[in-house]
């Protein structure tokens, strides 16, 4: 056949994917191991992306480094693959510098809750005009299993052989603390619930948070004798419970245990910009001279 | 493109180092600077952060350093001309994003007001060694610019010279003051707007479909867009294509970072930036550079007075190192006095550079106060022998 004759005969026979529209599809096939949760965390997030409206050109998308933090790659956004731990204060640059932009940090609990986790608290807290989704695995992924922030007591990684006995983080509670305006927390098997999550979180003004929580088959499930990807999906459905607005203190994950899931917090309070532009505003009068044209939040 | 005169402090002023290095960033037209206070570096911020708000641009006291660089990363692809400012201790921390800076051709300015180290060292007090680490900080290959002023007046000038390279070579830029620069008050004087020419961000023409991000021009420098142009592009830290996707083999890595050292060593002799007095026949030749350049003056007209001959070279960008001079001077003279705040950096490269042509000895000190110009004329009398 032809060359023409063999795209025809592809045109005919290959269906093309909802979102081909909005992945980089020359950089496909991905990286991630069969079975992996991102795949359906990054399906979540484009349908909340086409649900939200928000101008795909002024969107743009930070990660850090990781399994996750290869998302930014594959997103057709203006997108950027930073380093460790440093997508939230690189984001922070980026809203900054364009205002108008929709910033979405995508990135995993090593990288946003390790490494990162002093800027989190410091951008939730100044309310900086970011999403935020943090996909939790409970592991460090890429660097081949070792012990997170998020690992559960007792859970076996490879720098934790004998059970990790640190108390993990509770991401929504901590997001909360610090001051975030919006908190979810969804399993990757949620998909259309974690949609919705995503869109009202890309809707909201401020600094938005979804925690993702995700199977990792090869290295969490292997090292801990939970089964494959689908079992762990499988358990997910059995043990999550939804729990809107559940009190703070009940969202801990312990080692295979019940998981709560849910909206949790959803509430108002001024933008760092916002905050800033108002003061300023206030006491200099005329003599403030914004930035760049306005820079209010669009 | 001349500076904005919304943003010049025109006439004659009374500034430390510090404050001038402010004023010469906001000449430049620097819209955003991320810092975290540390000293002797804060000036800069803290007058930042007041005349930010009546002229436009944005200030941010992030939570730390390594914050600090990323978020000026992020700032410059989201179109602002952006800086940080540090000392020793946060220079440390900053490196691994200035290494971010140099991968993703982000165009941004750090200033590094040096102290004593190593460690906390000496907070107050004043320090030259962070001068290999400015050139070697980061991890990896890679190559940027570096200028050292001796005086508030050139605080200014070199901050808008440090704005200009960046934008031209799209590379980090580094200003390595000390403390004695940056807190030491004089006379300023800021010329009117249309006297600062500045140079533009290399913003490309073409449309999404024609453009590649890292697909560099003929002198090795790609040109930009900014997050939100509509582009839709990726930018990584990872070694990459023209395209900026990731590529992880060795040939990707040959072309990029060749080109990423290239693309300044190619230009390092138009990269010479140096102040010189009576090297024309002089038989040593005193090299230093920020505040220890200005201690050397009083042991150098000393030893002119007992009928040495001795020249004054002081190199204002001081990477790329520039060996050709120090080689040309190295075949005609008897020696060079390095006269440094550290025990032997700089000096290192001189040496490498007269290529055993002739004597270098250096004068060290270790930070904390200035040298005395008495163990300077000492070295000048030996090197004279």
């Amino acid at each position: 056949m032809s060359e023409v004759q063999l795209k025809k005969k592809k045109e005919e026979t290959e269906e093309e994917h909802p979102m081909e529209h909005l992945l980089r599809m020359e950089r496909m096939p991905h990286i991630w191991c069969p079975t992996c949760g991102i795949g359906t965390a990054v399906t979540a997030f484009l349908m909340a992306l086409e649900k939200s409206q928000i101008p795909l050109k002024d969107t743009a998308i930070v990660s850090g480094i990781g399994c996750t933090g290869r998302v930014a790659g594959y997103v057709k956004l203006d997108s950027f693959h930073s380093t460790h731990g440093r997508a939230i204060p690189f984001a922070t640059g980026l809203k900054l510098a364009n205002p108008k932009l929709k910033v979405v940090v995508f990135s995993g609990d090593g990288d946003i809750m390790g490494i990162g986790g002093n800027h989190f608290l410091h951008a939730a807290r100044r309310n900086m005009d970011l999403t935020v989704v943090c996909v939790n695995n409970f592991i460090y992924a890429m660097t081949g299993g070792q012990c997170a922030a998020t690992t559960p007591v007792t859970a076996n990684t490879s720098t934790s052989p004998y059970g990790n006995f640190e108390q993990p983080f509770s991401l929504p509670y901590l997001a909360a603390s610090c001051g975030a305006v919006y908190v979810a927390r969804w399993t990757a098997l949620d998909v259309r619930r974690l949609a919705k999550s995503l869109t009202e979180a890309l809707q909201k003004k401020g600094f938005s948070f979804v925690e993702i929580i995700c199977p990792c088959s090869t290295l969490y499930a292997r090292r801990n004798r939970l089964g494959t990807g689908l079992d762990l999906m499988k358990f997910y459905h059995d043990n999550s419970v939804i729990k809107h607005g559940a009190d703070l203190s009940e969202l801990d994950i312990s080692f295979q245990s019940k998981i709560v899931v849910g909206k949790f917090i959803d509430r108002e309070r001024p933008t760092f910009i916002e905050g800033v532009n108002q003061g300023l505003r206030g006491v200099l009068k005329d003599k403030f001279v914004e930035y760049g044209g306005p820079i209010d939040d669009d | 493109m001349k500076a904005d005169p919304k943003r010049v402090l025109t006439g004659a002023h009374y500034l430390d180092g510090d404050h001038a290095a402010a004023e010469g960033a906001l000449a430049a037209g620097c819209t955003f600077v991320a810092g975290y206070p540390i000293t002797p570096s804060t000036e800069v911020v803290e007058r930042m952060a007041e005349r930010f708000p009546g002229v436009g641009g944005i200030f941010i006291q992030m939570e730390d350093e390594l914050g600090s660089m990323a978020a000026v990363v992020g700032a410059t692809w989201g179109g602002s001309k952006s800086m940080t400012v540090t000392s020793g201790p946060g220079f440390s921390l900053m490196m691994e994003n200035i290494g971010l800076a140099c991968m993703m051709e982000a165009p941004c300015v750090v200033v590094d007001v040096q102290r004593g180290g190593p460690s906390t060292g000496l907070p107050t007090l004043p320090g030259q060694a962070d001068m290999m680490q400015a050139k070697w900080g980061s991890h990896g290959d890679y190559e940027l610019v570096a200028l050292s002023p001796n005086s508030p007046q050139e605080a200014f000038w070199v901050l808008i010279k440090a704005f200009n390279l960046s934008e031209r070579f799209r590379v980090p830029v580094l200003v390595m003051m000390d403390e004695c620069v940056g807190h030491m008050t004089e006379k300023v004087v800021i010329p009117e707007a249309d006297q600062i020419e500045l140079y533009p961000r290399r913003y490309t023409e073409l449309p999404p479909e024609k453009y590649l991000p890292f697909k560099p021009e003929k002198d090795l420098v790609p040109q930009m867009i900014k997050a939100g142009d509509g582009y839709k592009i990726h930018v990584t830290g990872l070694t990459h294509d023209e395209r900026g996707y990731p590529v992880m083999t060795w040939e990707a890595q040959e072309k990029l970072v060749r080109r990423l050292v290239e693309k300044i060593r190619l230009f390092k002799d138009e990269l010479v930036d140096i102040e010189e007095e009576q090297t024309e026949g002089a038989d040593v030749v005193v090299f230093s550079y920020g505040i220890s350049s200005r201690v050397s003056i009083p042991a150098i007209q000393k030893a002119r007075k007992e009928g040495i001959k001795v020249g004054y070279l002081r190199p204002i960008i001081v990477w790329p190192f520039p060996e050709k001079k120090i080689y040309e001077l190295a075949q005609k003279i008897k020696g060079f006095v390095v006269v440094e705040m550290n025990y032997g950096q700089m000096v290192l490269e001189v040496e490498r550079a007269t290529k055993g042509k002739t004597k270098t000895i250096l004068v060290p000190h270790g930070g904390g106060w200035v040298h005395e110009p008495e163990d300077i004329y000492k070295a000048i009398k030996e090197a004279a022998k």
